[in-house]
């Protein structure tokens, strides 16, 4: 099994991301430059968070026109798992493989803080590990991480189960005092009607070592191996 | 006439059901300064092309579709100058 | 069209008479008006240290662990073991964040974090230290302050975040003497192996000269000698002489320099920082002892028209000079088109030794480079003692309400939680950040070298006013403490001074005992200034600031059971006052907030004391006895003892009893003598703790127990308590309240 860690000029958390994947589970894991168009020899694919394009016109705006990114669709529409973090989720909203956006913060500031994140469902790649309901600590650090959709679309992410995770209080309950940003129904995570492409706001690439307070990333990251078991035992 | 280049402006707002709190914002603002009959503010952005050669509606509409504006959160107005 | 040099065009330039007749000297002839320019900016205070390089030789700059020393390079390295490397510098960018906080914040970040990369080193982490005139009120002066922190902070988080380097510490601190003069002092560290240390000199003759990165603009021209002037009404509208920065662009040179410089084709790099191209052409000249020509038509330009004297002094962000060992520019072309770049070779390293600027086939500068950047006059300035502050007695003031006076420091933004300010800073990227910021010192895990590394910065403006050398003393003192408070071991320092303008002799009599202060402390505390920086003029129509000499401090921890936080965590732990009970309210914050007055001697530092304690709380630590740690500085014991039980993830109780201590508990609990932790250690490892300390000299007296959800101190005199909920209430949300005030 390999793992793509995309690069895009402004991306800060590519090398987060291989180190979780290589030091924190021994997944074999490169780097993906993005003016590269080919990702032959992946079997997943990570967008990093970041600044891409420095958040330039919007948050992954730019970033969803490099040549990589049209490999990344393709391949996200043929069942390739793909993941997006921060603004790796960003990117993957604007370039139309998951629905709704990314607004900003309704504090208007920046937050950089941990929060709890209840699993809303086990049905996707990155979510395997993860029995529905548990609650899990991880970072978060970002200016734009306001979940936004219409009604229809939050409605269709609601019955069909697409919410991935939600913010939450330390003990399971979606209150607002819980939601750092003022994104709707608490949403930190959605995935997409396939289920093979995730998008979060919150860093499972900061929260793979004990020493950072937790290694809770490792589960989102790990359960890639139960969901590509067909592939390594090949 | 050769050498002058064509203007074209694009407005992008944030759509009506988009909690707008920078808008928030600069309003409580406003009020703050004495303009206390402000009732709302919306922040969107404007942009300048300057152009050799003005491009096919149908691209340019295309273009402020698929960059210059996220059509979930945000609607555009395309002015010729 | 040739400009006349006349009188008044050299005193605008900010040179006298008598530095013209040295120009005329060196170039055996009259500068021409670019010439000048070039002169101005190089000898500018902020490039050339002119009225403070004679006390600066005065710090300790070397030590076993020192590979670059000050002064040599952008930045110091030090020795971190197993063939790594630290390289730190801290730097201020005050001036420009008066007039435009947003951008003079944001560029001071990326001019710190390009000279860390600039010698080879991949930035790891950010500290800064910042000071604001007071947030309190409804008045015109405090709005305008809360508009200068806000948007500091803005300008911090946005190049920070963006270009991904994590804030993990520093400090905050309010006060009048920084009205309109904020303070904005920024720290950068990077992680290199002792192979990769890059220097920024002209070497190889005939070696091409590229530069690379944003194209030059008009920013901030003549930002060196903007910085090296008095702020006065007249100045604020210099709105252009302030930089933009751009971190996303900041990013990619980051990364492009770092691809370049592994690729082994540089033979010297050096960022554009103040003084721009001038300064960067003349000082890798300079130490290379060669000479650099370059043709300003080759220049990367982004608005047209701009003359000679523009291009060479503008101070546009994001650009490099990069000297390539000749037949290998292919090499650095690739890397900059990988990352869609700008790049231009501009010129070659010469012999002659001449700074030589072609433009359009003229020479329009030709200048002995070594003789620009090393022969700016020193001066020595005339120094007036003020007269010594009396000493404190505590008969003088009356005592307050003691209950009401730990709930008001607490709430006082200067001691305040920061939370407000760091939760906007990025502190998780690059995940190494193990002690985040809101302890006493900020612990990273550099993972690639498998070492942690602990800094902190620190200085108290208010010490160094009433007695500038015990206050500089005290700054490196606190520094340590705080570090070994965290586990580490203190290895070195950076030290960014901000005084007034140093033609006042009272200013510059600060200035001269602040550094004589630090260089004995430095020595003492083995220490070594690997780097530093001066920021003079900080004073507007109504005085000078305090002077104010930040110490910024570099450790190193060990092994991972070390790491020690400040928190009180287990009921039933013990808790011990490591240290004197101490009396000394002068220049505390007890009389300042409380009683409104800012005077009497500061705190007077004992080495042999403080050493001591040092030393016994690493041995304490190191074997495992140590639970939590806390040194107690602004508004001593009892702030210290309130922050142990509030500022962790839970807040919990605790019992102190000073028995038959006879002080007033006033005394006792907010006196800021020196030298003193507290620390909370499990009941078992008490008879241990009490054996090592009575090894030493060192005082260590148990006074009480963590538990209940109430602060309960007693002394002879009476007992006071405080519900643990309300003090963590006006402690933690106290800067939100005052920020969301109008």
């Amino acid at each position: 099994m390999k793992i793509a860690v995309v690069q895009f000029p402004g991306s800060n958390c590519d090398q987060d991301c291989l180190r979780a994947l290589t030091d924190g589970l021994h997944f074999q894991a490169e780097y993906v430059w993005h003016k590269q168009t080919s990702l032959y020899g992946f079997d997943a694919v990570v967008l990093p968070g970041g600044f891409s394009y420095g958040d330039y016109l919007r948050c992954g705006a730019i970033a969803r026109f490099s040549p990589i990114t049209r490999t990344v669709v393709r391949s996200a529409k043929e069942g390739m798992p793909v993941i997006g973090i921060c603004n790796g989720f960003q990117i993957l909203c604007e370039a139309g493989l998951l629905p709704g956006a990314l607004i900003r913060n309704q504090s208007l500031r920046f937050v950089c803080k941990s929060v709890w994140l209840r699993v809303e469902t086990g049905e996707t790649p990155f979510t395997a590990h993860l029995k529905g309901q548990r609650i899990l600590k991880m970072p978060i650090a970002h200016g734009e991480g306001a979940y936004f959709a219409d009604k229809a679309s939050l409605d269709a992410l609601e019955s069909q189960s697409q919410i991935v995770f939600r913010y939450t209080d330390e003990w399971g309950n979606a209150t607002p005092e819980a939601n750092p940003n003022g994104s709707m129904h608490n949403i930190a995570g959605v995935c997409n009607e396939a289920r093979n492409v995730v998008g979060m706001m919150p860093h499972p690439d900061r929260a793979w070592d004990r020493q950072l307070g937790t290694e809770d990333g490792k589960l989102v990251f790990g359960s890639l191996a139960k969901a590509l078991e067909p592939v390594i035992s090949r | 006439m050769v050498g002058a280049l064509m203007k074209v402006h694009v407005v992008v707002m944030p759509k009506q059901n988009v909690l707008d709190p920078q808008g928030v914002a600069v309003r409580n603002a406003l009020k703050d300064l004495g303009l206390d009959t402000v009732e709302s503010v919306r922040v969107g952005k404007f942009l300048e092309l300057e152009f050799e050669e003005l491009p096919d509606p149908a691209k340019l509409e295309e273009v402020c579709r698929d960059l210059l504006s996220n059509p979930v959160i945000e609607d555009y107005t395309i002015r010729p100058d | 069209m040739v400009t006349e040099i006349t009188q008044k065009l050299v005193h605008s330039h900010g040179l006298t008479d008598q530095e013209y007749e040295r120009i005329k000297a060196i170039l055996g002839r009259q500068p021409n008006f670019t010439e000048l320019g070039v002169f101005s900016v190089m000898w500018s205070e902020h490039c050339s240290y002119k009225n403070t390089r004679l006390e600066l030789k005065k710090l300790p700059t070397t030590g076993p662990r020192v590979l670059v020393k000050a002064g040599e390079e952008n930045a110091g390295v030090i020795d971190i073991g197993d063939g790594w490397a630290a390289a730190f510098k801290m730097e201020s960018h005050n001036h420009p964040s008066a007039i435009e906080p947003f951008q003079g914040a944001a560029t001071g970040v990326g001019g710190i974090i390009r000279d860390i990369f600039t010698m080879g080193a991949r930035p790891v982490f950010l500290l800064d230290s910042l000071r604001f005139g007071p947030i309190e009120g409804a008045t015109s002066t405090a709005k305008n302050n809360r508009r200068l922190f806000s948007e500091v902070v803005a300008g911090i988080s946005h190049y920070g975040n963006c270009i991904g380097i994590p804030t993990i510490g520093g400090e905050v601190y309010f006060d009048e003497s920084f009205e309109g003069n904020p303070l904005v002092n920024v720290f950068c560290l990077g992680i290199l192996r002792h192979e990769q240390i890059t220097r920024g000199a002209a070497k190889g003759i005939g070696n091409p000269v590229f530069y690379v990165g944003s194209e030059t603009g008009r920013d901030g021209l003549a930002g060196a000698a903007f910085a090296s002037r008095d702020l006065t009404e007249e100045l604020r509208q210099d709105r252009p002489a302030v930089q933009v920065g751009d971190p996303f662009k900041g990013k990619l040179l980051l990364e492009a320099c770092l691809e370049v410089l592994a690729s082994g084709c540089v033979a010297g790099i050096q960022d554009m920082g103040a003084a721009g191209l001038t300064c960067s052409i003349s000082e890798t000249a300079s130490r290379g002892g060669t000479g650099v020509e370059i043709d300003l038509a080759l220049v990367p330009q982004r608005e047209s028209g701009m003359t000679p004297y523009e291009i060479l002094l503008s101070e546009s962000q994001e650009r490099m000079l990069i000297i390539v060992e000749r037949g290998r520019e292919a090499t650095l072309k690739e890397i900059f088109d990988k990352w869609d770049l700008p790049y231009a070779c501009v010129g070659e390293v010469t012999e002659d030794g001449m700074m030589r600027v072609l433009s359009h086939g003229c020479v329009e500068v030709e200048i002995p480079a070594y003789k620009l950047s090393n022969d700016a006059p020193i001066y020595e300035r005339e120094a007036v003692a003020e007269s010594p502050a009396p000493e404190f007695r505590i008969e003088d003031i009356p005592s307050a309400d003691l209950h009401e006076s730990l709930i008001r420091l607490l709430g006082c933004p200067t001691i305040a939680s920061k939370n407000w300010v760091y939760h906007q800073y990025d502190h998780t990227v690059r995940a190494g950040t193990v002690v985040p910021p809101g302890s006493d010192a900020g612990v990273f895990y550099v993972r690639e070298a498998d070492k942690y590394l602990a800094a902190t910065t620190d200085c108290n403006g208010l010490y160094c006013k009433l007695n500038p050398r015990e206050g500089a003393r005290v700054a490196v003192a606190e520094a340590a403490r705080n570090l070994v408070c965290s586990g580490a071991e203190p290895l070195a320092v950076t030290d960014n001074l901000n005084f007034g303008n140093p033609y006042h002799p009272n200013n510059f009599w600060q200035l001269r005992e602040s550094v004589e202060g630090l260089a004995e402390a430095c020595l003492r505390f083995g220490v070594p200034v690997v780097s530093g920086n001066v920021s003079l003029y900080n004073q507007n129509p109504n005085g000078a600031i305090d002077p104010t000499p930040t110490v910024g401090m570099v450790g190193i921890i060990g092994q991972e059971r070390w790491i020690t936080r400040q928190s009180f965590r287990d009921v039933s732990d013990v808790i011990y006052l490591i240290g004197p009970v101490g009396h000394e309210l002068g220049g505390s914050q007890y009389l300042k907030i409380i009683h409104g007055r800012k005077e009497f001697l500061p705190p007077q530092l004992s080495y042999e004391l403080e050493l001591g304690v040092q030393a016994v709380l690493l041995a304490l630590i190191r074997q495992g006895l140590v639970k939590s740690a806390h040194d107690c500085s602004e508004g001593g014991f009892g702030v210290a003892l309130a922050e142990c039980c509030i500022s962790g993830t839970r807040t919990i109780g605790a019992c102190v009893d000073f028995g038959n201590w006879s002080d007033r508990l006033d005394q006792i609990l907010f006196n800021e003598s020196q030298s003193r932790v507290i620390i909370s250690a499990l009941p078992e490892d008490t008879t241990a703790i009490e054996a090592i300390c009575a090894a030493t000299e060192i005082q260590c007296g148990r006074v009480g127990e963590v538990g209940g959800s109430d602060l309960i101190i007693s002394s002879k005199r009476e007992t006071l308590r405080w519900d643990v909920a309300e003090l963590y209430q006006a402690w933690y949300a106290a800067i939100e309240r005052v920020m969301s005030s109008q």
